[in-house]
């Protein structure tokens, strides 16, 4: 009860804060009106966007937008390293959404007097706050905020479900040449993957590398030892038995996931985007990694 | 002008007796086969985890259940093999193109061949494609087949008029080739992915991490084919790094000798570059510093490039698996941050 009550006065005080800062927020990017045509260069944030209502709003999106299956009608105006400045001035927007690295653009486009929303990658408090940070920005208030309380107590009951279990060092890897075990790529402990990773009650192997990612040798891999291999793709690597893929791993048969059978892949493109969708996706890989918790 | 090598030094060994040359070549192999062998041996047993040998090589545990022998055999072992056996391909390739080319900068990458491997290797990792050629996997069966087409070009343009190989046009039509197929390159990256942009870039770093002996295997048919072509030319090279009228005059059969030399190249840097990525500055800097110690008689510094080259290779993926670990550092990278600095104070030195 003692407990409960903790828990309560903390999401209370959570509450107040997300309020206090919030509010400082609008006050600062309250729109005159809401924005009616939205430029997305943003994958993730466009995935948002629908999320939270503002879908009718979006009027371009990026050439590497999938999602939702809308998106696929909509023009597409270049990315990260080639937007296309011409066309998205063309298509007179009200807001743009640009990635933090893209200062130039933002510069540009606001000499040219367009509104515009600078977005990084960061963890999940980054994707959970730059929701309501939308909503606020597009007058979406209340749905953004419903998302994201929504999204942060799904992440809570993944966490409360598996709590109590072997937290399973994992490693957790996210590309590799097809077939070999040459160019691995791993979560670091830093980022949304390994706090995903965290939600589902797995401990990563490489939370001391203080890096999104981590190239790990076979030798780095040898001596991890995890106990559970999970490798996520958004596309390709399929689970099936027998898998080539699953099959690449038995020479390093001294890793406990590998003689133990826990190397499990899961493909899907809401697996690796830190959008809307990564409640979904840490379900995934707590299904993975505690299979009996889900039973 | 830089005169670095044998290009400017006309006073040949033809008149040392045989006697001495084999006693040159004895303790030159010697020497150098005692610093390979030494590096060999050694860099197995260090690495970012320390190991126990004993556990290691004790039979009573499981192989399975044997962490340090998996760390040994299928880690490190594996990677130093593949570290000598590229350092020394492309160091004997950066000897034999620079004598043939008669052009002190020439590298195993002059001619075109890296960059038909690099086109390979990206069109895969930036299309996909699970494919494999018996041993070989996916993304090295590209690069060998991109190798071999780009050999094929420039041996086609070099050799269309007439028999002999036109060693200026070789070199304009590998330099060209380079730039054309990077365009390529520039091109397919630029319509791929930025997670595949990154591990093709990745790719041209250089890796010797390969996990297996697959890859060598697949390899070491063309490097031992490579080499023993590499066998006869040291008598040939000598003459022709004076000039093909001088080699022509004193009995060599010089388009053969040149068509020997530039196939047998492109074979030991193709299975080099398919197996690790075109690691740079080996070719360069292992030749001109064993010219340095031994001088310039082929005879003496293919064999001793060939051994250095494999003891240098090793050492610098020694450093680029232990210095930053867990991290490593792309060994290209070492190999250039070593070879770089040290080939600038050779020609500042010698001029």
């Amino acid at each position: 009860m003692a407990a409960r009550s903790q828990k309560l006065v903390a999401l209370v005080a959570f509450a107040v804060v997300v309020f206090l800062v919030d509010a400082s927020r609008a006050q600062d990017q309250a729109p005159a009106s809401a924005p009616r045509r939205i430029v997305s260069l943003v994958p993730a944030i466009t995935e948002m966007l629908f999320a939270i209502g503002a879908g009718p709003q979006v009027i371009a999106v990026s050439s590497y937008d999938e999602f939702p299956p809308e998106v696929k009608a909509l023009p597409k105006v270049g990315a990260l390293i080639d937007p296309d400045t011409e066309r998205i001035l063309a298509l007179r927007p009200d807001l743009v959404i640009v990635y933090g690295s893209q200062s130039d653009l933002e510069k540009q486009l606001e000499r040219s007097g367009h509104r515009t929303f600078s977005y990084r990658h960061g963890g999940i408090p980054t994707v959970l706050n730059s929701i309501r940070d939308l909503g606020v920005a597009t007058g979406h208030r209340p749905e953004a905020d419903k998302l994201a309380s929504s999204l942060q107590s799904r992440l809570d009951a993944v966490r409360d479900r598996v709590k109590g279990r072997a937290q399973l060092r994992t490693m957790l890897i996210f590309e590799r040449q097809q077939g070999t075990l040459r160019d691995v790529y791993a979560s670091g402990g830093v980022g949304f993957l390994n706090e995903m990773l965290t939600f589902a009650g797995g401990r990563n192997v490489f939370a001391d590398v203080s890096r999104e990612s981590v190239q790990p040798s076979v030798e780095t891999m040898l001596a991890r030892a995890p106990e559970v291999i999970l490798e996520v793709r958004a596309s390709g690597l399929i689970e099936k038995t027998p898998s080539p893929e699953r099959d690449a791993w038995s020479a390093l048969s001294s890793i406990p996931a590998v003689r133990n059978q826990r190397v499990h892949l899961l493909t899907g493109d809401y697996l690796v985007v830190p959008g809307p969708r990564l409640a979904a996706a840490t379900e995934a890989f707590a299904r993975a990694l505690h299979p009996d918790a889900f039973k | 002008m830089i005169t670095l090598d044998s290009t400017s030094e006309s006073s040949l060994p033809r008149r040392m007796g045989r006697a001495s040359i084999r006693g040159r070549l004895l303790s030159t192999i010697i020497g150098f086969g005692t610093l390979a062998v030494v590096t060999c041996v050694l860099a197995p047993l260090v690495g970012s985890t320390s190991i126990s040998l004993t556990r290691a090589l004790d039979p009573s545990i499981p192989f399975d259940q044997n962490v340090d022998a998996q760390i040994f055999f299928v880690a490190r072992l594996p990677r130093v093999l593949a570290g000598a056996l590229v350092g020394s391909a492309l160091a004997s390739a950066g000897v034999v193109l620079q004598a043939m080319l008669r052009n002190p900068l020439a590298t195993p990458f002059t001619l075109g061949v890296s960059a038909g491997a690099s086109l390979g290797a990206m069109l895969v990792i930036i299309f996909g494609g699970a494919f494999a050629l018996g041993p070989l996997s996916a993304v090295p069966a590209a690069s060998l087949i991109g190798a071999a087409g780009a050999t094929a070009v420039v041996y086609w343009l070099a050799t269309r008029h007439g028999h002999a190989i036109s060693t200026s046009v070789l070199l304009l039509a590998g330099v060209t080739l380079n730039s054309f197929l990077s365009a390529i390159i520039m091109f397919v990256q630029y319509l791929a992915d930025f997670a595949q942009v990154y591990r093709a870039a990745r790719w041209i770093m250089g890796d010797l991490d390969i996990g297996s002996y697959d890859p060598l295997i697949a390899s070491l048919p063309l490097v031992v084919l490579a080499f023993a072509l590499f066998a006869l030319l040291p008598s040939s090279l000598n003459l022709l790094s004076v000039g093909k009228d001088a080699a022509a005059a004193r009995g060599v059969d010089v388009p053969r000798a040149q068509r020997l030399a530039f196939v047998s190249a492109s074979l030991a840097t193709a299975a080099a570059v398919s197996l690790a990525g075109p690691i740079g500055f080996v070719g360069i800097v292992v030749p001109h510093l064993v010219r340095l110690l031994v001088g310039v008689d082929h005879r003496i510094v293919l064999p001793a490039s060939a051994l250095f080259g494999a003891a240098f290779l090793v050492a610098c993926d020694l450093l680029a698996r232990t210095l930053l670990s867990p991290v490593e550092i792309p060994v290209g990278v070492v190999t250039a941050m070593i070879g770089g600095p040290f080939f600038l104070w050779l020609l500042v030195r010698k001029s």
